[in-house]
């Protein structure tokens, strides 16, 4: 049995739980992002392989490079708020971030 | 005996890295172990993009995954790093639950991914895609192209914004 579809999409599937069960658990803002980034490329795996195996046009690949774009700006972006955060509060603890709680 | 070839040997090796590093990401004890081990994900994703024939997007992967954002995260890691408490740098919380719910949802889209009947065309051989992704990013997806170019700017002015010293 060669490499399919399957096989891409039973790899992206486990980059995606493993990036959620990041997200779901850790408590550091840092570690969160990366589970962010995880997810996406999971994502980005099933455009590339739904791309190869289905049209073969290069709608997906399109849609991958504006995830990356995408995920370029939210990590600066991401990363600056955990600075000004750290510069707050002394922490990326995102249990100690809750200033705003009634 | 369908037999496995060399490349189907080379893609099991790929993914097994791939995934063994998105473990370390995801239950490493020390952010910056997870945080190298982000750099093992970035490149077995990069080389699965090789294999699905999309060259141009494995390049742009290593050069903003890799040489960008994971940088990037390192010198956040460093600079909101203490090393004395080093043990509770990574905390997690909810091992148990949360393993649970990504288990059983994972079961679920296991069984649909296994389950549904893909109308899996033959893939023709790879061809370079630089010349194609350029005129349709400058044809059909201008659109997109220029607004993704004012995002970026944003994005820029406003992490300058938010990470520059006040200035009373």
């Amino acid at each position: 049995m060669a490499v399919g579809l399957t096989h891409y999409l039973l790899v992206s599937l486990a980059l995606f739980l493993l990036g959620w069960f990041c997200v779901l658990t850790r408590r550091n803002a840092i570690g969160i992002l990366m589970g962010v980034e995880l997810i996406l490329n999971s994502a980005n795996i099933n455009y590339l392989a739904f791309s190869r195996y289905g049209s073969g046009a290069y709608d997906g690949q399109l849609f991958a490079i504006f995830v990356i774009m995408l995920a370029a700006a939210e990590a600066a972006i991401g990363l600056a708020i955990i600075l000004g955060i750290y510069q707050t509060f002394q922490t990326i603890d995102v249990e100690a971030t809750d200033t705003l709680r009634g | 005996m369908s037999g496995w070839g060399i490349a189907d040997l080379v893609f099991g090796v790929i993914a097994a890295v791939t995934i063994v590093s998105a473990a370390g990401v995801a239950f490493s004890k020390n952010i910056v172990y997870s945080a190298f081990a982000l750099m093992g994900t970035f490149m077995g994703v990069a080389a699965l993009y090789v294999f699905l024939a999309a060259d141009f997007v494995a390049v742009i992967q290593v050069l903003i995954y890799v040489g960008g954002i994971l940088v990037l995260t390192l010198f956040a890691v460093m600079l909101t790093h203490r090393i004395a408490d080093v043990r509770i740098s990574n905390r997690s919380v909810g091992v148990l639950p949360g393993l649970v719910v990504v288990v059983a949802v994972g079961a679920v889209m296991a069984k649909a991914v296994l389950g549904a009947n893909w109308l899996g065309r033959r893939p023709e051989t790879p061809h370079p895609t630089t010349a194609g992704i350029g005129n349709a990013f400058l044809g059909d997806y201008l659109l997109p192209f220029e607004l993704a170019s004012v995002v970026l700017l944003a994005a820029l002015v406003g992490a300058v914004v938010l990470s520059r010293k006040e200035l009373k």
